[in-house]
């Protein structure tokens, strides 16, 4: 039975906690967006740097450099450095080697050391008189790749996770957006009926005309590239449903006895709008909330993908899935990591959702 | 033998029992009524029969139809029975008729169907049946389409399709309660003739005890799932044995209203009040306006209260709306006391609203079913009183509450946990509680049984003996009318077609309108009631 003395907003949260599939769906949503928060800072890699000895890794939770790699990686490394590497030995991480040439070593080639991903700055232990050998230290550098890495080598959870703070704020804020305007709106088109109805839905098919793609390119043209611009575009054209939507449900609430009744209180056009329209309009309203956070984290990877949302180095789940979706032969794990963060939050979403109109019904218990 | 006999239905969902061990036998020929309030099971019964419950239902028992038991029939052997041999005639016949075919094709189908008639027998069979069940113009209203005929017509044509396989049981759940009361009368007349012709077995399912008086040779009453008396119709009008039949049979509104003190001050008053909506044109056509209300004059003086009553489409409805400023399409003179509504604005209107104060017939429509009663009920009190608190608008509200006698502990609740008189009487608490002057009751008890009907014309009157609330009372009942109401008007097309002392016009009614409508009432004699 509903609690004694609470407004519908506390009531419905008083449901929706006391729902278990909802709690679960909503700790996973904290979850994962505590992870994007916080999570880069803790997985040992930046998210843009590249490392070219390790491009097209698979996951793993093995450490790296593998040691039968580390001998082949160091000739490598001395090739370029125009040595040769003698007396390798390796123990507790670091390497011993001597680096021998026929003319003097100059010493500034050991910064080839820190630039490899697989060796730290390495250190001077003894030169020869002639300046011919050179004995030298250098740590290796033990990195894990949990989920892989991309083309690039760069580390695919810490992609995930930075590109995931990109596409929830605007999965989230998009949608916010879209539900504040649509909802006010709609309600308001809806209970007027009319000529103010038709008046401003007619605004609403202006909007609806305009091709998405051209009203993007001009937003670019005239206030420059940035991500903050997707948003706006994203938010400006995905409030035009859900004002039809509510508008909709309003043009049949606004008949029904109840509002009369307000009306016949003198209640104002605000508050009847507030108390009875939007409250009784919310069902599908939630419903399609639920589905427009997707479509408008896949709306942005498109955008992306014209080279008018998020660039590189930056990224987002859409850009990952759709360059996984690129090198899905020779990496599949590219589509299947980012893929499966988007699935779950969209899970999690999605069943907050149905809790959520579920508890604001009127007979839920 | 019995046609249709039941032993010991029992239906039971989650939540509890519906119908528990039933026993009823029906034989060729002869009516049983079956008659309960809302929730008593009646219509659980009949669906049982037809096998027709949702599939949450558990039933257990007997229902053996001319010899064939029909629980747990498998589907083909019952789809043999049901719509061959019984006929069933539901409650609301606009949502019984699918809107998208023409009437013809609907009866004409399932004949082709399964008795395999032709096109055109079915369609000479189907013209048969409109004309057996009295619709005049048969031939043309074949391809009418379910919008286009009145809510009798509909009524009937439900009537043709369940006779079309001519049955030998016609099971009918409240077929007239949708109806307007002269109609209600055609339809009880045509199934009484329609028994008498064809031989019939009738099981009349009905809230209303009175109505089958005439109709049935037995009756049932149902409470709570229980048969609680069964016998002979005279046995029961003449001596009812349990209380549950004894108190259906006095659900009939009793008392008068008291007479309104001499010298009470007019509070409102409207003059040559018309109602007319634009017609539905096409672009560039305009249809005439269809008008639903015409010349309306009325006076209300403080705790006098005048019954409006007529047919639906009367403009009775809109005479009411019109008066408390809900009717944006009305014209003509209303006045409030000293002051002419019709020429203020909203924001001008609004500290008068409290004054006047509007409650709906539809109990499920008019509370706002996301808001708690006790929110529902305080709402005017954020319009009219802004100063106060949350607190004591809840104190208030609980008030008003105690006032329509409903235990203020359950304003906390919302409007799906309470049943249909008790959110009646929240409607009413959130007229009441701004202490207005007038109260527009339209039909306010039409959605409900009789014996909560008389509670709640009790509760009215005594409202508006405390208050001296001066009421405008619409209605189709001539039953409540007469027990509210100190004068009558009588509607008709939007027109006043006669008027006067409640008890002087339905006892000696002028107009042939108002008579058939008097007739149609069956008013129980004044002494009795």
């Amino acid at each position: 039975m509903s609690a004694a003395g609470l407004s519908l907003a506390g009531r419905t949260r008083r449901r929706l906690l006391a729902d278990p599939l909802a709690r679960a769906s909503l700790a996973v949503l904290g979850l994962i967006a505590l992870a994007c928060l916080a999570g880069p800072a803790l997985t040992g890699h930046a998210a843009e740097r590249i490392a070219y000895d390790y491009p097209r890794t698979p996951p793993s939770l093995a450490v790296y450099p593998r040691p039968e790699t580390i001998v082949p990686a160091l000739e490598r490394l001395a090739l370029r450095m125009r040595v040769r590497a003698e007396d390798v030995a390796v123990a507790d991480g670091t390497v011993r080697l001597t680096l021998a040439s026929d003319r003097p070593i100059d010493e500034r080639v050991l910064t080839f050391f820190s630039r490899s991903d697989l060796f730290g700055p390495a250190a001077v232990a003894a030169r020869s008189a002639d300046g011919r050998r050179l004995a030298v230290t250098a740590p290796v550098r033990e990195t894990r790749f949990l989920l892989g890495t991309d083309a690039l080598g760069r580390d695919l959870l810490t992609r995930i996770l930075v590109g995931g703070r990109v596409s929830l704020a605007l999965g989230l804020l998009a949608t916010a957006v879209a539900l504040l305007i649509g909802v006010a709106y709609g309600a308001l088109a809806g209970y007027l009926g009319g000529a103010a109805d038709a008046a401003m839905m007619r605004l609403v098919d202006i909007l609806y005309a305009l091709p998405f793609i051209v009203f993007v390119i001009l937003l670019v043209v005239v206030f420059g590239r940035s991500v903050v611009l997707v948003f706006v575009a994203v938010g400006a054209v995905e409030w035009l449903d859900m004002a039809r939507i509510v508008r909709g449900e309003a043009l049949s609430i606004r008949r029904r006895d109840y509002v009369r009744a307000a009306e016949a209180l003198g209640v104002s056009t605000g508050a009847i709008l507030r108390r009875h329209v939007v409250p009784n309009a919310l069902g599908p309203v939630v419903a399609y909330a639920a589905l427009l956070v997707p479509k408008v984290i896949l709306l942005e990877s498109f955008l992306s993908f014209l080279g008018l949302g998020v660039q590189e180095p930056m990224t987002s789940w859409g850009v990952l899935i759709a360059e996984g979706a690129r090198s899905i032969e020779t990496s599949p794990w590219m589509l299947v990591a980012p893929a499966a963060v988007l699935v779950a939050t969209l899970a999690a979403l999605n069943l907050v959702g149905d809790r959520l109109r579920a508890a604001l019904e009127p007979g839920a218990a | 033998m019995a046609l249709l006999s039941v032993r010991g239905l029992s239906v039971a969902y989650a939540g509890g029992t519906a119908l528990d061990s039933l026993d009823l036998a029906l034989h060729r020929g002869e009516t049983l009524a079956l008659v309960g309030e809302s929730g008593s099971g009646k219509s659980q019964a009949a669906l049982a029969v037809m096998g027709l419950l949702p599939e949450a239902a558990r039933v257990s028992g007997s229902v053996r139809f001319d010899g064939t038991e029909l629980i747990g029939l498998p589907r083909p052997a019952l789809d043999r029975i049901r719509g061959a041999r019984i006929g069933m005639v539901f409650q609301e016949p606009m949502s019984a008729l699918d809107p998208l075919f023409p009437v013809g094709r609907q009866i004409a189908l399932p004949l082709q169907a399964h008795r395999g008639l032709t096109r055109a027998q079915a369609r000479a069979r189907a013209l048969d049946l409109l004309t057996l069940v009295g619709i005049r113009d048969a031939e043309r209203r074949l391809s009418a389409y379910p919008h286009e005929l009145s809510g009798g017509e509909r009524q009937r044509v439900m009537i043709a399709m369940a006779l079309a396989c001519e049955p030998d049981l016609l099971i009918a759940d409240e077929p007239t309660t949708a109806l307007d009361v002269t109609v209600q009368a055609q339809i009880l007349a045509l199934l009484a003739d329609l028994k008498a012709r064809l031989g019939l077995a009738l099981l009349f399912i009905t809230h209303d005890l009175r109505l089958v008086r005439r109709m049935a040779e037995r009756v049932a009453v149902l409470r709570a799932g229980r048969l609680v008396e069964t016998g002979p119709t005279e046995r029961i009008f003449a001596r009812p044995q349990s209380p549950e039949a004894r108190d259906l049979l006095a659900a009939e509104p009793r008392g008068r209203k008291a007479p309104v003190p001499a010298g009470a001050p007019v509070v409102m008053a409207a003059r040559g009040l018309s109602v007319s909506y634009p017609g539905r044109g096409g672009l560039f056509t305009r249809a005439a306006p269809r008008r639903a209300l015409q010349g309306i004059d009325l006076a209300l003086r403080a705790g006098q209260t005048l019954g409006v009553v007529g047919e639906s489409g009367s403009g009775k409805s809109s005479l009411g709306r019109a008066l408390v400023r809900l009717e944006p399409a009305a014209t003509g003179l209303v006045r409030f006391e000293d002051r002419d509504l019709t020429r203020l604005d909203r924001a001008g209107l609004r500290p008068l609203r409290r004054f006047f104060q509007p409650v709906f017939q539809d109990p499920y429509g008019s509370l706002s079913p996301r808001l708690s009663a006790g929110e529902i009920v305080a709402e005017g009190l954020r319009v009219h009183a802004p100063g106060l608190s949350a607190r004591e608008r809840d104190a208030r509200a609980a008030e008003a509450f105690a006032q329509v006698r409903l235990d203020p502990e359950t304003r906390h609740r919302q409007p799906h946990a309470f049943s249909g008189g008790q959110r009646q009487r929240i409607a009413i608490a959130r007229a009441i509680i701004l202490r207005p002057k007038v109260v527009v009751l339209d039909e306010p008890t039409s959605a409900l049984d009789r014996t909560v009907q008389r509670d709640i014309v009790a509760l009215l009157r005594d409202l508006q003996a405390r208050h001296g609330l001066a009421y405008l009372f619409i209605s189709h009942d001539l039953a409540v009318v007469r027990a509210l109401a100190d004068t009558v008007l009588v509607l008709r097309d939007g027109r006043e077609v006669e008027r006067g002392e409640t008890a002087a016009v339905l006892a000696r009614p002028r107009e042939a309108y108002t008579r058939a409508l008097v007739a149609a009432a069956d008013l129980a004699p004044e002494g009795q009631s």
